[in-house]
């Protein structure tokens, strides 16, 4: 029998560490492309000011960046650590992103950004941006794989169940890879990254014009954080993957508790902006509706219909009852593998196998289950309402207040009136939101998927190791006691390059040529001596 | 789907290169993880410390890539090595992890600050960030021979009988040692051609000398305890190369010297243990005659030679079960799909080529030794 105790300590520790990584990778993900932007203009312009933008941008960028490979490499080998029955169960399909992921995006990344910072004074101007351009590709590549890996649990496309290997296995590799809710992710998330690196740059330049200090490198860092960041801005809203919902029953049930839709409406049915979703009672409380809403944004369309929790769980009840058929098919065939009828059974029923292990975190065997344990397992498929309806709600009103901020950033950049001083304030003030939006959004995406593992394929509490719950605290508390070190060091470390500001390093190593002036010698190597 | 390759060559070419990616992580990330284990003894001083550090300073990133690229690509095409391995030994993992987590802040923060108490806490992350995963791969790989103590029941779920310290026999820790010394070789050899002449370079030489030497006797009493030590597994009954990975179709017990079979079947094989010695042995030519790149070549090969001796050993045995042989791992019964293996191929075959072209153009861009001068000139130095 599974140990849910196990189970809950798996989930904290991946739901922390997965958090962690997150704070550092959207900033990689956004402030590689600023670098390419600003060094861009330097290469263009040739102006030594923007050689010091983006080496200071750039310094931050590699302190952070350090953090999310460290905590990346976690994320690489948890899988098999802490979900090894996930990771045989599923391997077949999900390990090749993550595989494709290393060799087409981190080897990439990796590779050029030791060059990105050691490579000034031995590179070409045209050289080192097109490297700086390389580590953007590679980081951003990076994210595309990974949330086509993400794309997949929750939209399980281009595969099967084999009775023979007791595993999912690729039938369709393109499908897996076109995945829409995949292409949806990717696009929505790397926005978020943009904004977060945009509103990371307005808010420090903001730190300075303030303070008076630095001004015309912050004015300049100023102007294009506020451009990147109202395209990208735009992009994380009206790009969001709210058009994946409409796929598949697991996507469905999100985005009926995200709205707390508890019944079926009419079409096109209305957007709850705010109330109060009521658990006992299943309604919700104080509900303030705009009419229409939900059913344009969600099936763009008239007539597309929204399904409410209540009809999706009566849905689920079925699944499960053909889940526990195809169960009973599967014993069969592992008892008797070349018995024709039991695979024809299994055939009939496979896409409803993953409802019928549901019944696994009742009773041993999903055939004996009773029919009150069949109707919980049924509600078991509806995630924790409450928490979707508000994470949501917070993300999305994040998402529009950093519209209006980049907005009125770009006007004020563009009437070079960069010295607003309310405004500069609200810029150092929001610099947190996208982050915990970004936070919030996982949340949204993975507590939503909820109780599965994989959409209708494999319950969570079951892709678990056969680990003891000593185990799992040993690692809780040493990963939670290295990464909370790490953090204040992190943070410290970027609190104290801020303060020094973009024009300390020329100070210290005055002797050197000026910054933007031609090397015709390379410095800090001498000839190879065999 | 009819794909242009069999299964049972898939298998062979995904074991095979399973084997590039170990290799390829022992020779690039191999000389990072042996410099940040040699980095207290070779250098004392800071601007000492920062020359060992700024030779891997510019590369231990795209190497360290090797590494994850590993995990992925045993994730991809071979899950149930990787779920059992990586669950079974979970807490010699998360050692591993820890260390290596902290190894990449080290050398991006050490340089931030230069109060001394701050240097000197972040060389003692690099070391343990590179003596640590060293030590414990090669405990791994020691109890990989001596197989680990799992099974699986119908749904192929996997439990297991083993502790954190039942890891540590005294064959794992000959392995241990046997893996921390050919990477420190390896990093020796690296700041050999990497960092100006002068004191690091000289106790470099001599700690590279002494982790041959230890290489060489190591190498030797591992493959004496493979001899005669009661280790080995073999397959009872034929194996179905073609067959579906299900690992209880397929039956195996354990065999005294079996680890020595494939050898008597194919004695070219001994090449690989061969290339073991001898690595190590040029190794230690070049480092006595200060033969530089003679060393690197020699600890390379060395790396390579016992590598492949442990895969070639094994064959066709990945991950050998201790308590249930009959769940033991093997090239034919753990692997992906047939379409999985095809199209990992295909990427591997397309990406592999360029990811080492743009390597070899990064190695060459930063080409030449670390010098004290350029400490002191460029800000862009760890």
């Amino acid at each position: 029998m599974i140990d849910l105790a196990v189970v809950d300590l798996s989930r904290l520790q991946f739901a922390l560490t997965a958090l962690y990584h997150f704070l550092f990778v959207p900033l990689t993900l956004g402030l590689s492309f600023l670098l390419v932007i600003m060094e861009s203009i330097y290469v263009m312009t040739r102006r030594p000011i923007w050689r010091t933008i983006t080496r200071f941008w750039a310094t931050l960028f590699g302190i952070n960046f350090v953090l999310g490979v460290a905590t990346g490499i976690t994320m690489e080998f948890q899988f098999g650590m802490n979900w090894a029955y996930y990771s045989q169960y599923v391997g077949d399909i999900f390990g090749a992103p993550l595989a494709i992921e290393g060799l087409m995006a981190f080897f990439l990344e990796a590779t050029f950004v030791g060059l990105m910072f050691f490579g000034w004074d031995k590179l070409s101007r045209v050289g080192h941006l097109f490297v700086t351009f390389m580590v953007a590709l590679g980081t951003n590549l990076s994210a595309l794989w990974i949330l086509i890996a993400n794309g997949w649990m929750q939209n399980p496309v281009g595969a099967a169940f084999n009775p023979d290997t007791m595993r999912m296995e690729v039938t369709d590799f393109m499908a897996v890879i076109f995945n829409p809710v995949a292409q949806a992710k990717f696009v929505h998330t790397v926005s978020a990254g943009y904004v977060i690196a945009s509103a990371f740059v307005l808010g420090v330049s903001a730190f300075y014009l303030l303070r008076g200090r630095h001004r015309a490198f912050a004015k300049r860092s100023m102007t294009v954080a506020a451009a990147f960041g109202l395209a990208s801005a735009l992009s994380v809203v009206v790009l969001g993957d709210e058009s994946g919902y409409a796929l598949t029953d697991n996507q469905k049930m999100k985005l009926a508790a995200i709205e707390a839709m508890w019944r079926t409406e009419e079409t096109p049915a209305a957007l709850t902006a705010i109330g109060f979703p009521n658990l006992e009672a299943r309604r919700t409380d104080y509900a303030v509706q705009i009419p229409w809403v939900l059913g344009l944004i969600s099936t763009r369309s008239l007539d597309g219909q929204v399904e409410g929790i209540l009809e999706l769980v009566a849905v689920a009840e079925d699944r499960i009852e053909s889940g526990v058929i195809a169960y009973d098919a599967l014993e069969k065939v592992k008892a008797d593998p070349v018995d024709a009828v039991n695979r024809g059974t299994f055939e009939a029923h496979r896409r409803d196998l993953g409802y019928g292990l549901l019944l696994k975190q009742y009773v041993a065997d999903p055939r004996l289950a009773t029919p009150e344990q069949i109707r919980l397992a049924a509600w078991s498929t509806v995630p924790n309402v409450p928490v979707m309806f508000w994470t949501f709600r917070i993300m999305a009103g994040v998402g529009f207040l950093m519209i209006a901020l980049f907005a009125t950033a770009f006007i004020l950049s563009t009437l070079r009136k960069h010295e607003t001083r309310w405004f500069l304030w609200v810029a150092l003030l929001v610099m947190p939101l996208p982050w915990i939006a970004a936070e919030l959004g996982w949340i949204v995406a993975e507590v939503g998927r909820q109780p599965w593992s994989v959409e209708g394929v494999l319950p969570t509490f079951l892709g678990a190791s056969s680990l003891t719950a000593p185990q799992l605290w040993a690692t809780i508390i040493g990963f939670t006691a290295l990464y909370g070190a790490l953090a204040v060091i992190e943070v410290g470390l970027i609190l104290k390059t801020i303060k020094r500001g973009p024009f300390a390093e020329q100070q210290e190593f005055a002797d050197r040529p000026a910054p933007g002036a031609p090397k015709p010698r390379p410095t800090g190597v001498q000839p190879a001596v065999a | 789907m009819d794909l242009p390759l069999d299964y049972p060559t898939l298998r062979l070419i995904w074991w095979g290169l399973l084997g590039v990616l170990l290799i390829g992580f022992a020779l690039t990330d191999g000389f990072d993880l042996g410099v940040g284990a040699l980095l207290p003894f070779v250098a004392r001083t800071d601007v000492e410390r920062r020359l060992a550090i700024n030779t891997v300073g510019p590369t231990w990133e795209g190497n360290q890539v090797w590494f994850v690229l590993g995990g992925g690509a045993i994730f991809a095409a071979w899950p149930l090595v990787y779920a059992v391995s990586f669950s079974g030994f979970y807490l010699a993992m998360f050692l591993v992890l820890s260390a290596l987590i902290l190894r990449p802040v080290a050398f991006k923060y050490r340089s931030k600050r230069p109060d001394p108490r701050w240097r000197s806490a972040w060389d003692w992350a690099l070391f343990v960030g590179g003596f640590v995963p060293a030590l414990v791969f090669g405990v791994a790989v020691g109890n990989v021979l001596l197989g680990a103590p799992f099974r699986f029941d119908t749904d192929l779920r996997t439990t297991y009988e083993g502790t954190l310290l039942g890891l540590f026999t005294p064959f794992s820790l000959i392995c241990g040692l046997l893996s921390v010394a050919m990477l420190v070789l390896h990093g020796a050899a690296w700041l050999g051609v990497k960092v100006e002449r002068g004191p690091v370079h000289d106790r470099a030489r001599r700690f590279g000398t002494i982790a041959a030497l230890l290489s060489l006797v190591l190498f030797a009493a591992g493959g004496a305890y493979v001899a005669w030590g009661e280790l080995g597994y073999q397959l009872t009954g034929v194996a179905d190369m073609a067959g579906s990975s299900n690992p209880l179709r397929m039956t195996a017990e354990a065999s005294s010297g079996a680890w020595l079979n494939n050898y008597a079947t194919y004695p070219w094989l001994l090449i690989a243990p061969v290339l073991g010695f001898a690595g190590a042995l040029l190794a230690l030519v070049g480092l006595m005659g200060r033969g530089h790149p003679v060393a690197l070549a020699g600890s390379s090969l060395s790396a390579v030679g016992i590598i492949s001796t442990v895969g070639v050993s094994m064959f066709p045995f990945i991950l050998p079960s201790s308590i249930d042989p009959a769940s033991s791992l093997t090239v034919w019964n753990a692997s992906s799909s047939h379409t999985t293996l095809f199209i990992m191929l295909v990427c591997t075959i397309v990406f592999l080529p360029i990811v080492l072209a743009y390597t070899a153009w990064v190695y060459r861009v930063l080409w030449g030794r670390t010098s004290t001068a350029a400490l002191t000139t460029n800000p862009d130095l760890y």
